[in-house]
């Protein structure tokens, strides 16, 4: 009998660690940087407010330029920072499809198809994401290898930096994970 | 409920979402039904043939209860009680 009394103490404690560790939460890794992929990102991220999850995303790599401010100008950035700056997209309104861009028309295209059919746009995801909560973790060394400034970034109401520990975590705790 | 039934329902809250596509319905339904109290009836209406699938999943998650819905034309009508 007390063997089976203990049993069940530590059982209890076992369960009560893991429901610690898990939380009702989303993470996603945002790597991408096409329209396409971003918007599947945010769109998950959204939906899973919806359901009173709470959600971080992670953006990192070319993800990271999608939330450049197309308004916003830097100074003081090196040659390469520079050439990098010309070379990727300024902003969620100025990235292309993953498939089918043909220079830009396909996109273009796409754009019209989503305005048409009331799919929001990339932009109004975003501010909808930021109404409802959803945190933004933009990788700090995939900013500073592209040369992407904080000042540059757009004003995101749950906009932190952080480095690959603060995904960990988030992650470790989260129910879902996904990496787009 | 039948057709019938659901049609005669007294609609505490109306959410029409014809406008938006996934996951806009969804989103204006979990907005509205923090409006109306327990037990209460709320109906959304949606163009997206998705919607008709998603929101008695959501409603199932969140505890409240999906009565039905009605087709109308080139929309839905989608019915639920707040839990």
């Amino acid at each position: 009998m007390e063997n089976i009394e203990k049993q069940i103490k530590e059982l209890q404690e076992k369960v009560s660690l893991l429901e610690k560790v898990t939380k009702d939460q989303l993470s996603i890794v945002v790597f991408s940087g096409e329209l396409d992929k971003l918007l599947a990102a945010l769109i998950i991220a959204t939906g899973a407010t919806a359901m009173d999850m709470k959600v971080k995303l992670f953006f990192t790599f070319w993800a990271s330029a999608a939330l450049r401010d197309k308004k916003k100008k830097v100074t003081g950035k090196d040659f390469m920072s520079k050439m990098f700056g010309i070379m990727l997209p300024k902003g969620s309104s100025k990235v292309k499809l993953s498939k089918m861009n043909m220079g830009g028309m396909g996109t273009s295209m796409m754009k019209n198809l989503m305005k048409k059919k009331n799919v929001a746009s990339l932009e109004e995801m975003l501010t909808t994401a930021g109404e409802l909560g959803v945190e933004i973790n933009v990788c700090e060394m995939s900013m500073d290898l592209m040369g992407i400034k904080k000042e540059e970034l757009i004003d995101y109401p749950h906009l932190n930096i952080c480095g690959v520990a603060t995904f960990l975590v988030d992650a470790e705790e989260s129910k879902i994970q996904l990496f787009i | 409920m039948t057709q019938e039934e659901l049609n005669n329902l007294t609609v505490n809250k109306s959410v029409d979402a014809r406008g938006t596509a996934c996951p806009g319905p969804l989103l204006e339904a979990k907005k509205s039904i923090g409006t109306i109290a327990s037990g209460e009836i709320m109906e959304v209406l949606s163009a997206d043939e998705g919607t008709k699938r998603d929101i008695p999943k959501w409603a199932n998650k969140k505890g409240n209860e999906y009565l039905g819905t009605v087709e109308e034309s080139g929309y839905f009508k989608i019915y639920l009680k707040k839990g």
